[in-house]
């Protein structure tokens, strides 16, 4: 009986106090500080969860291509040699590492040097530009070009190349796609007449988009020596990403609510203000979702078409690093993997928020 | 000749096989500044006639004529408002009739219809919310955008289809009083759908039932002979009003038994007996 009479005092004491906290925090202010910190909690934790996968998985496959080099020395160079080949791969030295997934320490590494090397550069860029301001001004009043810098590219340029490549593309993919979407959504005959065009080339690769312009801007640019990888580059990304936009924009138009249409034709718009004042505004959504999807698919494509093209981007540099095989050329590759992950997360944030601003029905699209 | 005239209409949706004929035979004269309802259930053609009267369909035979002309289109002459308000959700409220007005006086200065979107915003009590997206506003304010925006364009006639059919009765009531006063300042021809017989005999001078469908038709009229302005509560009282009302819901109440002795059909089921899986 005591003892129930003395729960009960703590019970109350326990809620008065919980009032008073209430009371001090707003309560809807509270669980959303609550959610958040627990959300983020989360997010930390997955985070040390795949560093330490990673981790695992990087020293397994390690020991396994040592025990492997090891063993091949002893059958085919005897016991000294095997011994040599141990004590060499302890030491770290790097004539003789495994060659496989970096850790995550080793990526980190190949960040920092990246990072420096690109200090490096640039220094080393200001230093030839103050060198050659004399020279290059004379040249410039003597009607020549100026001497540029053509040393290395840094990390941070081939990334900025990327960048450049993938919205020049992306721009491209835009301003072929829109209009064209608008005009096939107008008219249902024209629908059916491009329709097989769309089915037929909306699947097609980006390695032969990029064959099928390699040919002909190589054609368009004979007898000119300048370097048209990045032409050929974001024109191919924008071929091969804009038929997401191109479809998604022909069904907004087609499907515009029929209830507008009808406000249209009894306010008696004409077709011009038909097409800007109600069809395009309701239509919007839809185009904005199609622009978003191009963004991806082109930021996607990307890399591969870089590689093809031989354009100074991270596709490249990750081929580039493949081919070289040098001692910290994977973990290189890793950084450009998260690099070229963390930019696509970026970049579909940044069209997620253009989306959101341009729609009219928030609510609905969230 | 009679303000609009609706001649032997009939009008089939689809074709073919699965073509149904939605509106059979309707005929309907309407003089100038009259208030004509016309009650029906829900489902029975009544957006189908509007859409009809207001030149967005083509009867698939009869014809529809506004004094003396064949509708082939719209006109800024015949007023709409929309059973599902349809206002652009993207535009404000006063973006919303300034479209309209601009569409309605295309010589006008921008100064001038502005201050005719403004005084139509303020007539519907509207003026607070005129900066607000549809999307911000309740049905009953949607609903009032709508009449803004269909008589702001100052048309001859106005035709509303179930305007006030989504509102509670108490707002209803006082919409109604509003398109009462404004239709009563200029005497305007209107149609009104609805769905409230009540609403119809405050509202009209005849009331034309439609016989639900398919092959809707209009019933025969009923003439309310009451004097205006009415007064809703004093109404209840009024003698010519009981009888016009219990008349009309007898017709309506016969009409839809005789529709549900219609749609009652035998459905036969199959003859099936329960296996058994586990033997
Ligand atoms: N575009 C269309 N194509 C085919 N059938 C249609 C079309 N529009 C309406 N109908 C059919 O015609 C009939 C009448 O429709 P309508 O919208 O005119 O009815 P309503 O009386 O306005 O109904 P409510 O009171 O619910 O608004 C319905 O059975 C509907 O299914
Ligand atoms: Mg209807």
């Amino acid at each position: 009986m005591e003892q129930e009479m003395v729960l009960k005092n703590e019970n109350s004491l326990f809620s008065s106090l919980k009032q008073m906290l209430l009371k001090l925090t707003p309560s809807i202010k509270k669980d959303g500080i609550i959610k958040s910190l627990k959300n983020t909690g989360i997010t930390f934790l997955s985070i040390l969860l795949f560093i330490g996968l990673w981790q695992m998985g990087s020293k397994a496959l390690y020991n396994k291509e040592a025990d492997y080099r090891i063993e091949k020395a002893l059958t085919e160079r005897g016991e000294e040699a095997a011994v040599a080949e141990r004590v060499c791969i302890e030491s770290g030295d790097s004539s003789c590492q495994p060659n496989t997934l970096p850790s995550p320490s080793q990526v980190w590494a190949s960040l920092k040097s990246l990072v420096a090397d690109h200090q490096v550069i640039r220094a080393d860029k200001a230093a030839f530009a103050e060198k050659m301001a004399v020279t290059n001004e004379k040249m410039i009043s003597q009607g020549k070009d100026p001497i540029v810098y053509t040393g290395r590219a840094s990390f941070v340029d081939i990334v900025l190349t990327s960048i450049k490549t993938v919205f020049a593309g992306f721009l491209l993919a835009m301003f072929i796609a829109v209009p064209i979407g608008i005009i096939i959504g107008l008219s249902p005959s024209l629908r059916s007449a491009f329709n097989w065009f769309i089915q037929i080339f909306k699947p097609v690769s980006p390695v032969v988009w990029y064959l099928l312009v390699f040919m002909i801007v190589k054609t368009l640019y004979i007898g000119d020596s300048s370097d048209n990888a990045f032409v050929i580059s974001f024109i191919s990304v924008g071929l091969c990403a804009m038929w997401a936009t191109l479809v998604n924009t022909a069904m907004g138009v087609a499907s515009v609510d029929k209830d507008y249409i009808n406000v249209a034709k009894v306010l008696k718009l004409g077709t011009f203000q038909k097409v800007f004042k109600v069809i395009l505004p309701s239509s919007l959504p839809l185009i904005f979702t199609g622009l978003r999807i191009t963004l991806s698919v082109a930021w996607m494509v990307l890399i591969a078409i870089e590689l093809l093209a031989q354009s100074q981007g991270l596709g490249l540099f990750v081929w580039e690093e493949f081919q070289n095989g040098a001692n910290d050329s994977n973990s290189k590759i890793i950084v450009a993997m998260f690099v070229i992950g963390i930019i696509g997360f970026l970049l579909d944030r940044l069209m997620l928020a253009v989306q959101n601003m341009v729609s009219f029905n928030k609510n609905e699209m969230a | 000749m009679a303000y609009l005239e609706l001649n032997n209409i009939y009008k089939t949706y689809g074709e073919g096989e699965n073509s149904t004929e939605v509106l059979s035979n309707i005929n309907l004269t309407m003089e100038e500044g009259e208030f004509v309802a016309i009650v029906g259930f829900t489902g029975s053609g009544k957006t189908t006639l509007v859409n009809l009267i207001n030149g967005l369909l083509q009867p698939t035979s009869g014809e529809v004529l506004f004094k003396g002309v064949p509708v082939t289109d719209t006109s800024h002459e015949r007023g709409v408002i929309f059973q599902n308000y349809s206002l652009l959700p993207w535009l404000t409220v006063g973006q919303n009739v300034y479209m309209a007005v601009k569409e309605a006086f295309p010589k006008e200065s921008k100064k001038v219809l502005m201050e005719r979107v403004k005084e139509y915003v303020g007539m519907v009590n509207l003026s607070p919310a005129i900066n607000k997206r549809p999307k911000e506003l309740s049905g009953g304010m949607r609903q009032r955008v709508a009449v803004a925006r269909a008589l702001a364009m100052n048309p001859e006639m106005i035709i509303m289809d179930e305007p006030l059919g989504a509102l509670d009765a108490l707002t209803r009531g006082n919409l109604q009083d509003e398109i009462l006063n404004i239709w009563s300042q200029d005497k305007r021809t209107a149609l009104l759908i609805t769905n409230d017989v009540d609403e119809g005999i405050y509202m009209a001078d005849r009331i034309i039932p439609l016989k639900p469908g398919p092959n809707a038709t209009l019933g025969p009229e009923f003439k309310i002979d009451i004097e205006r302005p009415r007064d809703k509560t004093a109404m209840n009282d009024n003698p010519e009003y009981k009888k016009t009302r219990n008349a009309i819901i007898e017709y309506l109440m016969d009409i839809g038994d005789e529709r549900k002795t219609i749609s009652e059909v035998e459905y036969k089921l199959p003859e099936l007996t329960p296996k058994s899986f586990v033997a």
